[in-house]
C-alpha cells in the first residue's frame, strides 16, 4: 500500500470519528436539556468526578504553587525584584497551570473512572437493560457523567488555583521572608479580569472535551475486559494531548 | 403432532385452522434472515409465541439463540424478513415506539443485568421511578411485593456484588415483573444456577406465567427443565427452526437433529467440530 493510500486511509478514518462524535454530542446535548429537570441525577455525577478528584487536585495544586514559588523566588531575586513573587505565580496559577494541570488530573483520575465505569456497563448488559425497559442510556447515564465533569472542572480548577497560591505563600513569605504585603498587593493590581476569564474560559473548554472524551470512549468501547482497559488508555491519551492543544490555541486567543 | 410448515421448519400445533385463529400471537417472526459480517446466522427462521403461553427456543450453542432475542425486541434488525411484536412490525417502530413496545415488555438478562451502583430495592424500583409518578409508599409496597413473590423482600437493603448468582437472577426476575409486563422474555434463565435456585426460577417462571397469564419466551439449551414448563418448544439450527411442538412432541421426534440435541450426542447432523483441515495434514504443516 503507497504511503498516500495509507495517508488517505488515517485521514478518512479520523474525519469518520470525529464525525460519528458529533453525532454522539447532538444526541447528547439534546439529553442533557431534560437530565437538569432531574438534578439528583447531576450532582451525584459532580460529586463523583469532582468530589473524589479534591484530594489529587489539592496536593497537585499545593505542590505546584510551592515549587512554582521555590523557583520563583530565586529567579526574581537575582533581579531584587522578589515582591513580584505573588504576581508571577498567580498569573502561571490562574492562566495556564492551574487550568492544565487540573485538566490533565481530572482526565488522570476522573476521565478514566467515567469510561472504565460506562465501559463496564456496557460489558455487563446494564445499558442494554435500560434499553429494554425504555430508559435512554444516553439520559439515565451518559448525559449526567457528561454535566457532572463539565460543571466540576471549573470548580476543580478554582480549587488548584487557591491552593496553590496558598503553597507560594508559605514557601515565598513564611519561609523565604518575602514581605507578606508585597506579596498580596502585587498580585492584587497586577492580575486582572481578562487574566482570570482566561483561565475560567480554559477550565470550561477543558471541561467539555475531557468529559466528552472520556463518556463517548467508555459508550463505544468493546464490551470485553481488553476493551475497556483500551478505551480507558485512548481517554488519557485523547484528553491529554487535546488539552495541551487547545491550551496552545486559548492562550494565543487571549494574546 | 410434528408437522412440515411453509418455510420448511417442522412445526407441530397448527392443524385445526380455527383453533390456531383463537389464539393470539404476541410474536411472529416470518422467515428472517441476518448475517453478521458475511457469515449467516439466520436464513428463513420463522416462529410464533402464543399469548399466555410458555414458548421455549432451545438450540446448540452458537447457533443465534442470543441474537434471535435481539431481533425480537428491536436491539437489531433483520436483513430480511419480518419480526412483529404485539401486532407491529418492529422495523416500522422509531424510537419513541421501540420504547413504547419495550414497556409492554420484561427481560431477564443471563448475567442478571442489575445496575451496580443501587442496591437491590433500587434496581426493581428502577423502572417504576422512570416510567410511573406514583407516590412513594405505593412504590415502596409494589417493590417489596415483587421482591417478596421471588423470596428476597429480607435482601432489599443488598447491593447487587453481595447477591449470588441465583438471588442476582431472581432479582432481575422481581425487576422485569414490577411493571405487570404482558410479554416477559428469558436469555438462558438456568445457565449457571445451582439445583435449588433452578427450581426456584423454573417455579417462578411457571406461576408468573399461570397466576398471571404473562406469555414467555425462553431461549435455553436446557432440555430437561423446559420440557416441564414449555407449552411449545422450537429447536435453531443451522440458521433455521428444524423443529417445533409441544415437549413431548421433540421427545417422541424421530428427526436426526432432534434426537441428537434431546440426547445430547455429541456428534451427528449438527458437528462436533467446527470446520477445519484435516487434522493430520495440519499437524504434518500440510496446512495453515
Amino acid at each position: 500500500m503507497s504511503t498516500a493510500a495509507v495517508r488517505d486511509g488515517i485521514i478518512l478514518r479520523s474525519l469518520a470519528r470525529i464525525g460519528h462524535m458529533a453525532i454522539f454530542l447532538a444526541q447528547m446535548l439534546v439529553q442533557c436539556g431534560r437530565v437538569l429537570a432531574r438534578p439528583s441525577l447531576v450532582i451525584a455525577q459532580i460529586f463523583n468526578a469532582g468530589g473524589r478528584s479534591l484530594v489529587i487536585i489539592m496536593l497537585s495544586g499545593l505542590f505546584t504553587g510551592m515549587v512554582l514559588a521555590l523557583l520563583g523566588f530565586t529567579t526574581l531575586q537575582r533581579f531584587g525584584s522578589t515582591e513580584a513573587l505573588g504576581f508571577a505565580t498567580a498569573l502561571a496559577l490562574l492562566k495556564e497551570l492551574g487550568p492544565v494541570l487540573t485538566a490533565l488530573l481530572f482526565a488522570g483520575r476522573a476521565g478514566t473512572a467515567l469510561t472504565s465505569e460506562i465501559g463496564l456497563m456496557r460489558a455487563t448488559d446494564q445499558l442494554t437493560a435500560m434499553q429494554m425497559m425504555a430508559v435512554d442510556p444516553m439520559r439515565y447515564v451518559v448525559a449526567p457523567r457528561f454535566l457532572g465533569g463539565l460543571i466540576s472542572m471549573p470548580l476543580l480548577t478554582a480549587v488548584y488555583d487557591v491552593i496553590g497560591l496558598f503553597g507560594a505563600y508559605v514557601i515565598g513569605v513564611r519561609m523565604m521572608g518575602v514581605d507578606n504585603g508585597s506579596f498580596w498587593s502585587q498580585m492584587q493590581s497586577s492580575v486582572g479580569l481578562k487574566d482570570l476569564t482566561e483561565g475560567i474560559v480554559k477550565s470550561v473548554v477543558f471541561g467539555f472535551i475531557c468529559s466528552l472524551i472520556a463518556v463517548y470512549e467508555g459508550y463505544h468501547a468493546d464490551p470485553t475486559a481488553e476493551g475497556v482497559g483500551l478505551a480507558t488508555t485512548r481517554t488519557v491519551v485523547a484528553s491529554s494531548v487535546l488539552t495541551l492543544l487547545l491550551d496552545y490555541m486559548l492562550t494565543a486567543a487571549f494574546i | 403432532m410434528i408437522q412440515q410448515n411453509a418455510a420448511g421448519p417442522l412445526v407441530a400445533g397448527q392443524a385445526d385452522p380455527a383453533k390456531a385463529a383463537a389464539v393470539e400471537v404476541i410474536v411472529d417472526v416470518r422467515d428472517v434472515h441476518y448475517s453478521i459480517g458475511g457469515r449467516p446466522i439466520f436464513s428463513g427462521l420463522s416462529l410464533q409465541a402464543m399469548r399466555g403461553q410458555i414458548t421455549a427456543v432451545m438450540g446448540p450453542s452458537g447457533t443465534g439463540k442470543t441474537t434471535l432475542l435481539r431481533l425480537m425486541t428491536a436491539q437489531i434488525y433483520a436483513d430480511g424478513g419480518v419480526v412483529e411484536v404485539f401486532g407491529q412490525n418492529l422495523a416500522d417502530l422509531g424510537s419513541e415506539e421501540t420504547f413504547a413496545m419495550r414497556k409492554r415488555m420484561g427481560m431477564l438478562f443471563q448475567n442478571s443485568a442489575l445496575l451496580s451502583d443501587i442496591d437491590v430495592f433500587e434496581n426493581v424500583a428502577f423502572p417504576l421511578r422512570e416510567h410511573t409518578d406514583l407516590p412513594e409508599p405505593l412504590i415502596r409496597n409494589l417493590v417489596l411485593t415483587k421482591l417478596n413473590a421471588v423470596g428476597l423482600r429480607g435482601a432489599a437493603h443488598m447491593m447487587p456484588a453481595e447477591l449470588s448468582g441465583g438471588m442476582a437472577r431472581r432479582v432481575a426476575l422481581a425487576r422485569a415483573i414490577v411493571m405487570d409486563p404482558e410479554l416477559l422474555i428469558y436469555d438462558e434463565p438456568f445457565v449457571g444456577l445451582d439445583p435449588i435456585a433452578l427450581g426456584v426460577i423454573q417455579r417462578l417462571i411457571q406461576q408468573l406465567n399461570q397466576a398471571l397469564g404473562i406469555t414467555s419466551i425462553i431461549v435455553s439449551h436446557d432440555v430437561n427443565e423446559l420440557a416441564s414448563i414449555a407449552h411449545r418448544s422450537y429447536l435453531m439450527a443451522s440458521g433455521t427452526i428444524v423443529a417445533g411442538g409441544t415437549p413431548r412432541d421433540l421427545a417422541a421426534s424421530q428427526l436426526p437433529i432432534v434426537r441428537q440435541f434431546m440426547s445430547g450426542d455429541p456428534d451427528g447432523p449438527a458437528p462436533f467440530h467446527y470446520p477445519a483441515p484435516d487434522l493430520v495434514s495440519q499437524l504434518l504443516g500440510g496446512a495453515p
